[in-house]
């Protein structure tokens, strides 16, 4: 799993041979750590507009330095552009050229993040729909909204140090300090969303609420993690859990050793269930209940991949695929949403992946099963909202897990490096993607797939 | 009472000395089964060859904690045993324990009772429990015929030992001199059993002839325990009773393919030297099996407090012993006696049980035991009674397979039993809405048996 090139350039004699010959020089990302700064350095604001200030202020009530002009800073944290007033796509020229700017002093593991608002034309995150706006938009107001996102894609390529660049959207009507705006504002600065780069995450609406301890957003939630035997689910349990939730760590009956072992090292308790179980959704809320009492997050990570061309693809490796990646979710969130067993702010969170967006040879069975959960996720929204809850979907790209790991090296090597990134993502990534859709703090998230993929350079 | 003060002691009160719910009103409380873990069941000299007892009771405990959230729990006591057992182990369950993740607090101690070693430990701690002297308990058993000790032989022992308090050099050859090349030879450990030499093969080809057991009844007898084994792996039903080990999922001695027809091509290995027909085949025995198992004991409050189920209750414990050194009865009889007193005690007759778990040490055990209860003269001579003590419906026979599929590490055998049996009474009561009743019988060497009565409400 050690990516020995990324070790090799990271130090300094390696680091220069590689920008000598041309080759890629990956930067060791700057992950969350608890007692870590939010940024490594100043935070500047720029935008005009009354949103731009009240966005400004409330960054300030982190405790964060500030500043609204580039003068006198030798080294940004995170340059954020609020920009949801833009009514002309000549409104974008200063703050565009301001960010410019201050590029080069950005600090390594630095982030830039937009806020802008949507608009209809190109699709924002990983093929989920942007909300159409309620009403017809000015084109000129459109096209500057959707000069955003080709100016935020494009920038996030021209990244370096490990530093990341997205941007939040704020569906019409929704206030600049909505929870969920600053949950996500606070996200994309973090260390956790590390290995996010290039993304939009859209707030649908003023739901979702601020934690009280930013270290623990989810202190007195029970969740719920399938495949949690191993690699990224491992990981998912033991984020969920190091934020304050009791879990309930599940794999199927062959993966019990692993899984006991987890569920005893975080203090869960471990459900030796095949989630393709007609029951499998009702055991799962029963033992949560039986144990906690409640059922806030059920995260559907569990998937198995049977790869094969599709001219050589049989009944069992497709249908294998579909029923474990896609149909048990489907079932088990018609029967976790069947009675009242949910908490009162549930939330699901489903693992898709960027074959799922972008396709990917030999995994026409798998692609298919995870652009279902990205289709499933957009519409079963609504019924979440209605509950008060959310269900959204982490879309994961080239990850170092034990499962990537038996990639050819040749091949594992060109993977890792095609995204602007240049480097494979940890599972610990995906997992605090997965706690930050898990957290009310995205409350206004909803029926969305966040890639988690260092922006890949195919697919969308 | 060691928690009190000498002033107290004088007439000490429930309130002082039991935890609440216990010994107030003198009626004991209920003690129940929450859960149970094991670990695969595995033949001799295969996948856990290079397992000892104490990695496979402590996997069987972390499984347990892992499935009941008990990680850095103190429990009230855990008591387990082997039979096989290396005298390094002398504190295995406590050793288990402090290497398991449950808190290094937990008092632990061990058991042996040949392969009833793990249904006393289970009724030594039910008691405690109903007594209010603990709240929570985990029982266990565990044996390795893989990594059995190996003994060197009597001389060479009593020579070492001499050598060893021998001063001088003539002293020294004086003892080494006594010594036979013979002597260096390890003795392995025999199943035999002491006062008769005779293997527990043998004894049981002795009851079989007596019972005048078929080989046709062993041979369907032993399929029906794979094939009950193998369904209830299929629907499910040891999800959350077992946990793999070592890379193995599900009992490997299991044969779901198993059939009359093929059983009836195996030799005869028992009983051979009997006048009557021999009978007993590896495949109607249970095979030299490797394996742990553990059962999680409470009573209602702490389960209650815990937010953990109530599987059963243990409602009562009967041990018997026969008098087969003198041919009196079959040594493996014990139970057949055990029984007919503990359902007197509870006022119960066979026909009041849902489920009946009887050990299979051999097909012939179960069946002997059976035709035992059914005969008239038995019932009359042997139990007391007016005729024949009952018959038990076989579709509520081990229901789930038992030893003769799953394989039957010694000590392990008891907490298997008891933790199936309580999922499929609190099964049974969830179903019908009434209460379910299930009895336990577990024979064992020296002519023991104990025995027991389960029930789901």
């Amino acid at each position: 799993m050690a990516d020995t090139y990324l070790d090799l350039v990271s130090s300094g004699p390696g680091g220069r041979l590689a920008r000598q010959l041309g080759l890629p020089a990956p930067a060791r990302l700057r992950r969350h750590r608890a007692g870590e700064p939010l940024v490594p350095g100043p935070v500047l604001v720029l935008g005009r507009g009354e949103e731009a200030d009240r966005i400004a202020a409330a960054l300030l009530g982190w405790d964060l330095d500030v500043r609204r002009h580039p003068e006198d800073v030798h080294r940004f944290g995170a340059v954020v552009l609020a920009l949801t007033e833009l009514a002309r796509p000549a409104d974008l020229a200063e703050p565009a050229l301001g960010l410019g700017g201050a590029l080069r002093s950005l600090a390594p593991g630095g982030r830039v993040v937009t806020v802008s608002r949507p608009a209809p034309g190109i699709g924002t995150g990983a093929a989920s729909a942007t909300p159409a706006a309620a009403e017809p938009l000015e084109p000129a107001v459109a096209a500057a909204r959707q000069a955003v996102v080709g100016l935020l894609r494009s920038t996030a390529q021209e990244m370096r140090g490990g530093a990341t660049a997205n941007g939040v959207l704020l569906a019409e009507g929704v206030d600049p300090e909505a929870p969920s705006v600053l949950g996500t504002l606070r996200f994309l600065l973090s260390g956790r969303s590390a290995f996010v780069s290039g993304q939009f995450v859209t707030v649908g609406d003023d739901a979702g609420a601020l934690p009280a301890d930013w270290e623990a957003p989810l202190r007195g939630k029970v969740a719920a993690v399938t495949g949690a035997a191993r690699g990224i689910g491992a990981q998912i349990a033991r984020t969920l859990a190091g934020a304050g939730a009791h879990v309930v760590v599940v794999d199927v009956p062959a993966a019990g050793e692993p899984l006991a072992a987890l569920a005893n090292d975080i203090h869960a308790v471990a459900l030796q269930l095949d989630i393709t179980d007609e029951h499998a959704g009702e055991r799962i809320l029963g033992l949560a209940r039986e144990r906690f009492g409640r059922l806030d997050v059920v995260v559907h990570n569990a998937g198995i991949t049977r790869d094969k061309l599709l001219a050589n693809m049989d009944e069992s490796r497709w249908s294998s695929v579909l029923a474990v990646n896609l149909e048990s979710q489907l079932r088990m969130n018609e029967q976790l949403l069947a009675g009242e067993g949910l908490g009162p702010a549930p939330r699901i969170v489903s693992l898709a992946s960027t074959s799922g967006v972008a396709g990917n040879r030999g995994q026409t069975n798998y692609a298919a099963s995870k652009a279902g959960v990205i289709g499933m996720v957009a519409a079963a929204a609504p019924l979440l909202a209605r509950r008060g809850g959310s269900i959204n979907a982490v879309a994961p790209g080239f990850i170092e897990t034990e499962m990537t790991a038996r990639i050819p090296a040749a091949r594992r090597q060109v993977a890792r490096r095609l995204n602007s990134l240049q480097q494979g993502g940890l599972p610990e990534d995906v997992a605090q993607a997965v706690l930050f859709l898990a957290s009310d703090a995205a409350g206004g998230v909803n029926g969305q797939t966040l890639r988690v993929c260092g922006q890949n350079l195919v697919g969308a | 009472m060691s928690e009190s003060t000498p002033e107290q002691t004088v007439e000490p009160t429930a309130e002082h000395t039991t935890p609440s719910g216990a010994g107030r009103t003198g009626v004991a409380r209920r003690a129940v089964v929450v859960g149970a873990n094991r670990i695969p069941f595995a033949r001799a000299h295969g996948a856990y060859a290079n397992a000892g007892n104490q990695d496979m009771l402590t996997a069987a405990l972390d499984g347990l904690a892992a499935r009941y959230g008990l990680a850095g729990e103190r429990i009230g006591e855990v008591a387990a045993g082997a039979v096989l057992k290396h005298p390094k182990d002398f504190n295995l369950t406590r050793e288990s324990v402090l290497g398991s993740v449950l808190d290094p607090r937990t008092p632990a101690f061990d058991v042996q009772q040949a392969c009833a070693t793990g249904m006393e430990a289970v009724s030594t701690l039910v008691n405690k429990i109903r007594l209010g002297q603990i709240d929570s308990a985990v029982a266990g058993g565990v044996d390795s015929a893989s990594d059995a000790p190996v003994v060197v032989s009597e001389r060479l022992r009593r020579t070492l030992l001499e050598l060893n308090r021998a001063r001088s050099t003539p002293q020294k050859l004086k003892a080494l001199a006594g010594l036979r090349p013979g002597d260096l030879k390890p003795v392995a450990p025999g199943t035999g059993e002491p006062r008769t030499g005779l293997s527990m093969g043998e004894h049981q080809a002795l009851t079989t002839a007596r019972w005048g057991i078929s080989r046709e009844a062993q041979d369907e007898f032993a399929a029906a325990s794979h094939q009950h084994l193998a369904a209830a792996y299929e629907r499910g039903f040891f999800d959350d009773l077992v946990t793999p080990f070592r890379g193995l999922s599900r009992d490997n001695n299991l044969r779901p393919d198993s059939s009359v027809e093929k059983l009836a091509g195996l030799k005869p290995v028992f009983g051979k030297s009997l006048d009557a027909e021999a009978t007993m085949t590896a495949g109607n025995s249970t095979p030299l099996t490797d394996g742990a198992s553990t059962v999680l004991l409470a009573s209602e409050d702490w389960a209650a407090e815990h937010s953990l189920p109530v599987l059963a209750d243990v409602v009562d414990v009967e041990a018997a012993a026969v008098d087969f050194v003198h041919g009196d009865e079959g040594l493996l009889m014990a139970g057949a006696y055990a029984v007919p007193r503990l359902l007197a005690r509870q006022g119960l007759a066979l026909e009041d049980f849902d489920f009946v778990e009887i050990h299979e040490a051999f097909a012939a055990t179960v069946l002997s035991t059976l035709a035992a209860w059914e005969d008239e003269q038995f019932g009359r001579e042997r139990l007391g009674l007016d005729g024949a003590f009952g018959a038990v419906d076989r579709s509520r026979l081990n229901v789930t397979g038992s030893s003769l599929a799953a394989g039957h590490p010694f000590a392990a055998t008891g907490g298997r039993i008891v933790g199936t049996l309580a999922k499929l009474l609190r099964e049974r009561a969830d179903e019908t809405g009434r209460p379910a009743r299930g009895l336990i019988s577990v024979c064992a060497a020296g002519g023991l048996g104990v025995t027991a009565v389960l029930e789901a409400r």
